[in-house]
């Protein structure tokens, strides 16, 4: 018992701590897959989480403030892809405008909106998505292990987070198994193949770029509504850099982006759970280290010390008919 | 594609097409505030007075241009070699433990010793905190734009840990050091006369310096055409038999050794102590100040004059118009480098038609 | 049904497209009729894959009419092609490598929603397909695993499975070896006899005469015959296409067979993917002559002239500059070989050659920009130094128009290519590289560079010639090498070189067997 006790906490975190990585990684892959590098997962997040919570603030409901976070993602979204398909302009520069803007913006419309000092209020319970109780937790709560495995890990999180992971092998099924799919895949590799055989690049990258906003949209809600309750200045904290690290890390693929994101889950809930304890010899546990672990296992890989990663051949490359 | 490869008459391309995108975003900026339900003009007018309207409002300004001179120049001269450097934040970050820990360490020396040692030291960690990107890159091909990305992360949770944990003052509550010896104090240039109250100090004049050595190096020099090579072309620079390893790994230090100058200005020239978030988003607003600037030390040197007004009337500006936060300044920096980086190609078109008929 | 009373299955009528200020089609009419293989021949630049391009919805016409079985046809895209049944393999394959054969032959035609059904039937098609044309390929091998031949086999098969009836080829041998063109024209043939229509672009005249039923003449941007290939001659098609009687090759004088001053023994040289494209080859090259090497392109010359510039580093062997070995050594490298009176003119100019972006005068410096001739004050490099220059050398080579401020890009492609050219022989170098001289240049630059190169052998210099066009082989060779796949078939003199000889070294039958 006193091992469930020390273990299923941490790991209930970890789902809740990986949830915005993954929506927030999902996303980028789906960009990058389809051949447009999205240095702005930060940005969209940002404005999704600001959304989310102002609506939700105004409206007193979580769902209404889902959908706000997510039309916001996208309408920044639609600037990143207007800058890099129709323009053809830089996308790592658009992506870093973006998340510049996120974060005047936000700062911006959060203190005159809500003139407190840059937050929105604190959102009470039904304007937040709250852990959810499974059917049958009750029942099952008197046997020994599953009861609590079943009650605080596998039930006991919000709408979000079940959400999040279904993503996985819906994405990996997509990716792989349909016509979609198979498109985005090709017009990160060759564009030109697509437009040869009759595929507008174009429509399918705006497509790709709108998905992935959508999912940095919901990454905002859940980090603003979910995880926490409401806006506060750049809350969300290079989590989309770190999402894009995990893309990195997983390869592009959804499976190990899952495994990379709850790799990175767990870094964080142990980095909480670490912050003032004192190890013998060391003093103070050093927490920045395990924060900045994700970045440097990144870089690592990067650097092609541990495998080799593959990025997506046309990836950041605008599409330009050659003479 | 099918468009002829027309040309802009360079005024347009160097000083109206800047204009015109610094006037995008401010257009931007005013309807978001309409939409707030404040007068934009009331905040334009406290803008621009708040930056330019008095020699305190003037010294301030140049004080935070400094700090994006050194920046936009370090984003530029990476820029010249075809080099994304995002991470100008984290080598200022970096180049600020190395001020201090000079400074902190070698108090002893005389001023004439110590201001330039702490530079030095600010220099060379900031230019390694770079060239290791630059060699990532270089012998591994890491993507320079993501290991950057990732430096500054690593670069900011090492000052935090070494802040928090090691050089906090002895019985301090907030994470700094103590204060430098006075001889490691830049001069302010209200001690040299400048009539301005602002912690404006030597660290602008050395501002113009690197920005005129920049463009000898990279216009003037054999080394600084193989870098525009490179940057325009890596097979041509393979073909040139232009060191493309080295090229990238040094610009890259000099990249980080510019926006050390971050470092100077802020810990030797105003703080006198190293304290968390110094470099306070100066590494981005260098890509803006870049980008602006055509990646030309003339142009940087104005794009940062331009935005060091923006931040100091922003300023002013929140505590004019309390509904107004001074981060409007951040958003007014964002909207420029989307329309002058990414969205570039947007108003050309339409420039190039209006030309050409004016032409005709 | 004879032929005429049957609409064409393809019919151009007064086609114009220009780019900026070059007209690449002017009024191009053309009629091919249904279940013919038609030749399309021009040299680089005559309009041929614009013109092709533009049938396949790629770009759109500026002017005229495109009319497909009879019916006036709008191609905006490829989308509307593929809908009229046109379909094209392209120069540069159309296929995503890390994608499976089947994947490629799905992508746009996938049936469905959900890939599985489509796949199925794709699967039994290909075998199908690949049975009655004799291209069998692994629909789930990668194209990446797959040779050059394999991969256009994929894109015929991508073609025929989306219900191709009008099937474009631009300049499909380019990249094969003789056997599998052989191959290439027997499969061209079968769909033919099955009623499909075939254009074949080319400017090879022998595979004009060896496959096609009728041929159309390009130059400059217009349409300028048509001829039943029975009824003509390479001849005739050479003077068609140049516009003038082929000259014979002006008589030179004989090579002043001189020191041997660049040397190759054993060299084997890899590509960026590790692939060993050049195997063990030595070579000489003398003062005074004119080494040229032959081949079908992607037979390892590339990765040669690159490896001998210093651009590549061998994987073994040894280079001799001079009788001094630079090769294994330090400071093999380009600029180091320059300081030691070698001097290169890359394959590719636009990718390697130029500096696109920068002025003419910035060009002409181009790998020469340590020379202190270029410095001014404090050892500064001297803007006003090198636009002089710049100015001086496009005087003297005659390169128009002779701006030096002009950006590289805004000039021809003769006039790029003499501006490297005057760059790369103004310091005397001992030993020049020339790769493909003449690529993309009109027809006036190709005399005045090849009188240029004979002008460096008749100072003694070593020259050293790569091209895939035969005729410039024999316009300046003294010797000639034939590369096939990493080696050397044979050597042949000047005196002893014909057009049948070198093609056959080229297809990998060894000199013993010739003889």
């Amino acid at each position: 018992m006193e091992i469930l006790d020390a273990v299923l906490p941490p790991l209930a975190a970890t789902l809740r701590l990986a949830t915005p990585l993954l929506l927030a990684a999902l996303a980028g892959m789906v960009s990058e897959r389809a051949g447009i590098i999205d240095v702005g997962l930060e940005g969209k997040m940002l404005v999704g989480a600001f959304a989310a919570a102002a609506v939700a603030s105004a409206t007193g409901h979580a769902v209404p403030g889902l959908l706000a976070g997510v039309m916001a993602a996208c309408l920044l979204g639609l600037v990143h892809a207007y800058a890099c398909v129709t323009l053809r302009g830089s996308q790592v520069v658009s992506g870093m405008a973006i998340n510049i803007i996120a974060s005047g913006l936000t700062a911006t419309l959060a203190l005159s909106w809500f003139r407190l000092g840059g937050q929105t209020p604190p959102l009470p319970p039904d304007a937040r998505f709250l852990p959810l109780v499974l059917p049958g937790t009750e029942a099952l709560a008197d046997i020994p292990v599953l009861g609590r495995v079943y009650g605080t890990l596998i039930g006991g999180q919000t709408a979000l987070v079940y959400l999040a992971l279904a993503l996985v092998p819906l994405s990996a099924y997509v990716l792989g198994r349909t016509r979609f799919g198979l498109r985005l895949r090709a017009c990160g590799e060759h564009p030109a193949a697509v437009d040869t055989a009759g595929i507008s690049v174009a429509r399918l990258r705006y497509a790709a770029v709108l998905i992935a906003s959508v999912l940095c949209g919901v990454a905002g809600a859940s980090i603003a509504t979910a995880q926490g309750a409401g806006f506060q200045r750049d809350m969300t904290a290079g989590r989309g850099y770190i999402a894009l690290a995990a893309m990195i890390l997983g390869g592009w693929r959804p499976w190990p982006i899952l495994l990379a994101c709850l790799a990175f889950g767990v870094l964080d809930a142990v980095a909480i759970r670490l912050q003032g304890v004192e190890l013998p010899g060391v003093g103070q546990f050093p927490v920045q280290a395990v924060q900045a672990l994700p970045y440097l296992l990144t870089v690592i890989l990067l650097a092609g010390f541990v495998g080799r990663t593959v990025p997506p051949r046309a990836s950041g490359l605008p599409y330009i008919k050659e003479r | 594609m099918s468009a002829a490869p027309a040309t802009l008459p360079r005024w347009v391309d160097l000083a109206l097409l800047p204009l015109l995108n610094l006037a995008l975003a401010l257009a931007i900026t005013a309807l978001l505030m309409l939409a707030t339900g404040n007068d934009p003009i009331v905040a334009l007018t406290a803008l621009a007075v708040g930056s330019l309207g008095s020699a305190d409002a003037i010294g301030y300004t140049l004080y935070y241009a400094t700090n994006m001179a050194f920046t936009g120049l370090a984003v530029a001269v990476a820029f010249q070699g075809g080099l994304f450097n995002i991470g100008a934040e984290g080598q200022a970050t970096m180049a600020g433990l190395g001020v201090a820990l000079v400074a902190l360490n070698l108090e002893a020396l005389p001023a004439a010793l110590l201001v330039p040692m702490a530079m030095l030291g600010g220099a060379g960690l900031g230019a390694g905190c770079a060239a290791i990107p630059g060699w990532l890159q270089a012998r591994r091909g890491s993507h320079i734009v993501i290991t950057t990305i990732m430096f500054n992360f690593l670069a900011a949770s090492l000052l935090v840990y070494l802040v928090v944990n090691v050089l906090i003052a002895p019985g301090s509550m907030s994470p700094e050091t103590r204060r430098f010896a006075a001889a490691a104090d830049l001069p302010l240039l209200s001690s040299l006369g400048l009539p301005s109250s602002a912690p404006v100090n030597l660290a602008l004049l050395l501002a113009l310096l690197a920005a005129a050595a920049v463009w000898l190096l990279v216009w003037r020099t054999p080394w600084g055409y193989g870098l525009r090579v490179m940057g325009q072309s890596t097979e041509v620079a393979r073909y040139a038999g232009i060191d493309q390893e080295r090229t990238t790994i040094l610009v890259m230090a000099l990249s980080g050794a510019l926006a050390s100058g971050v470092a100077v200005n802020e810990l030797l020239g105003a703080q006198h102590r190293l304290l968390l978030g110094f470099t306070g988003g100066y590494g981005f607003t260098g890509i803006a100040v870049a980008l602006m600037g055509h990646n030309h030390p003339a142009g940087v040197l104005l794009a940062a004059l331009l935005f060091g007004a923006l931040t100091q009337g922003g300023a002013e500006l929140a505590f004019e118009v309390p509904d107004v936060p001074s981060e409007i300044v951040v958003l007014i920096q964002g909207l420029v480098i989307l329309f002058a980086g990414a969205l570039g190609n947007m108003l050309r078109p339409a420039l190039l038609r209006v030309m050409g008929r004016a032409g005709r | 049904m004879p032929p005429d009373t049957v609409a064409p299955a393809i019919e151009l009528r007064g086609i114009d497209k220009r780019f900026g200020m070059v007209q690449a089609c002017r009024g191009v009419d053309l009629v091919v009729r249904r279940g013919e293989i038609h030749g399309i021949v021009g040299e680089n630049g005559a309009g041929k894959s614009t013109l092709m391009a533009i049938l396949h919805g790629f770009y759109q016409a500026d002017a005229g009419d495109i009319l497909v079985h009879g019916t006036p046809a709008i191609i905006r895209d490829s989308r509307d092609a593929i809908r009229l049944g046109i379909e094209m393999v392209h120069q540069h394959f159309m296929l995503v490598d890390r994608l499976t054969v089947l994947e490629n032959v799905l992508l746009g035609a996938e049936g469905g929603a959900r890939l599985a059904p489509g796949a199925a039937r794709a699967v039994a098609e290909l075998a199908r397909l690949g049975d009655a044309y004799g291209m069998r390929v692994d629909p789930h091998a990668h194209i990446e695993d797959l040779p050059v031949g394999a991969q256009q086999r994929v894109e015929i098969l991508k073609a025929l499975y989306r219900g191709a009836e009008i099937l474009i080829l631009d300049e499909p041998t380019g990249v094969l070896t003789p056997q599998e063109a052989d191959d290439l024209f027997r499969v061209l043939r079968a769909l033919r006899d099955r009623g499909c229509t075939v254009l074949l672009i080319t400017h090879k005249l022998r595979e004009i005469m060896a496959v096609t039923d009728r041929v159309s003449v390009m130059r400059a941007g217009r349409m300028v015959a048509h001829r039943d290939t029975a009824a003509t001659s390479v001849a005739e098609l050479g003077e068609l296409m140049i516009g003038r009687r082929l000259a014979a090759p002006p008589p030179r004088p004989a090579p002043r067979s001189g020191p041997a001053l660049l040397e190759a023994r054993g060299l084997t040289v890899r590509d960026a993917a590790g692939m060993e494209r050049v195997k063990g080859i030595d070579l000489v090259l003398r003062g005074g002559e004119v080494l040229g090497i032959a081949g079908v392109a992607g037979n390892g010359q590339g990765e040669l002239l690159e490896a001998l510039a210093g651009m590549r580093i061998p994987s073994a062997g040894e280079i001799r500059l001079h009788g001094r070995v630079v090769f294994p050594g330090r400071g093999f490298n380009p600029a180091a070989l320059r300081r030691q009176g070698f001097a290169h003119v890359p394959e590719d100019r636009l990718r390697s050659g130029l500096l696109r972006q920068a002025s003419a005068a910035d060009t002409a410096i181009l790998g020469y920009q340590n020379d202190p001739a270029y410095r001014g004050r404090l050892g500064l490099l001297s803007p006003d130094g090198i636009t002089a220059h710049g100015a001086r050398l496009m005087r003297d080579h005659d390169v128009r128009p002779g701006d030096p401020a002009l950006r590289s890009a805004l000039l021809s492609g003769g006039n790029q290519q003499k501006l490297i050219l005057a760059r790369e022989i103004e310091r005397d170098p001992a030993v020049l590289l020339v790769g493909q001289p003449t690529r993309g240049v009109d027809i006036g630059g190709i005399d005045a560079i090849h009188q240029r190169l004979l002008a460096c052998r008749a100072a003694g210099k070593a020259v050293l010639v790569v091209s895939v066009e035969l005729d410039e082989i024999l316009a300046l060779a003294d010797r000639i090498l034939v590369m096939f796949e990493g080696r050397f078939m044979g050597e042949l003199t000047a005196a002893e070189a014909s057009e049948q000889r070198l093609g056959l070294l080229m297809t990998g039958v060894t000199q013993d067997a010739l003889t």
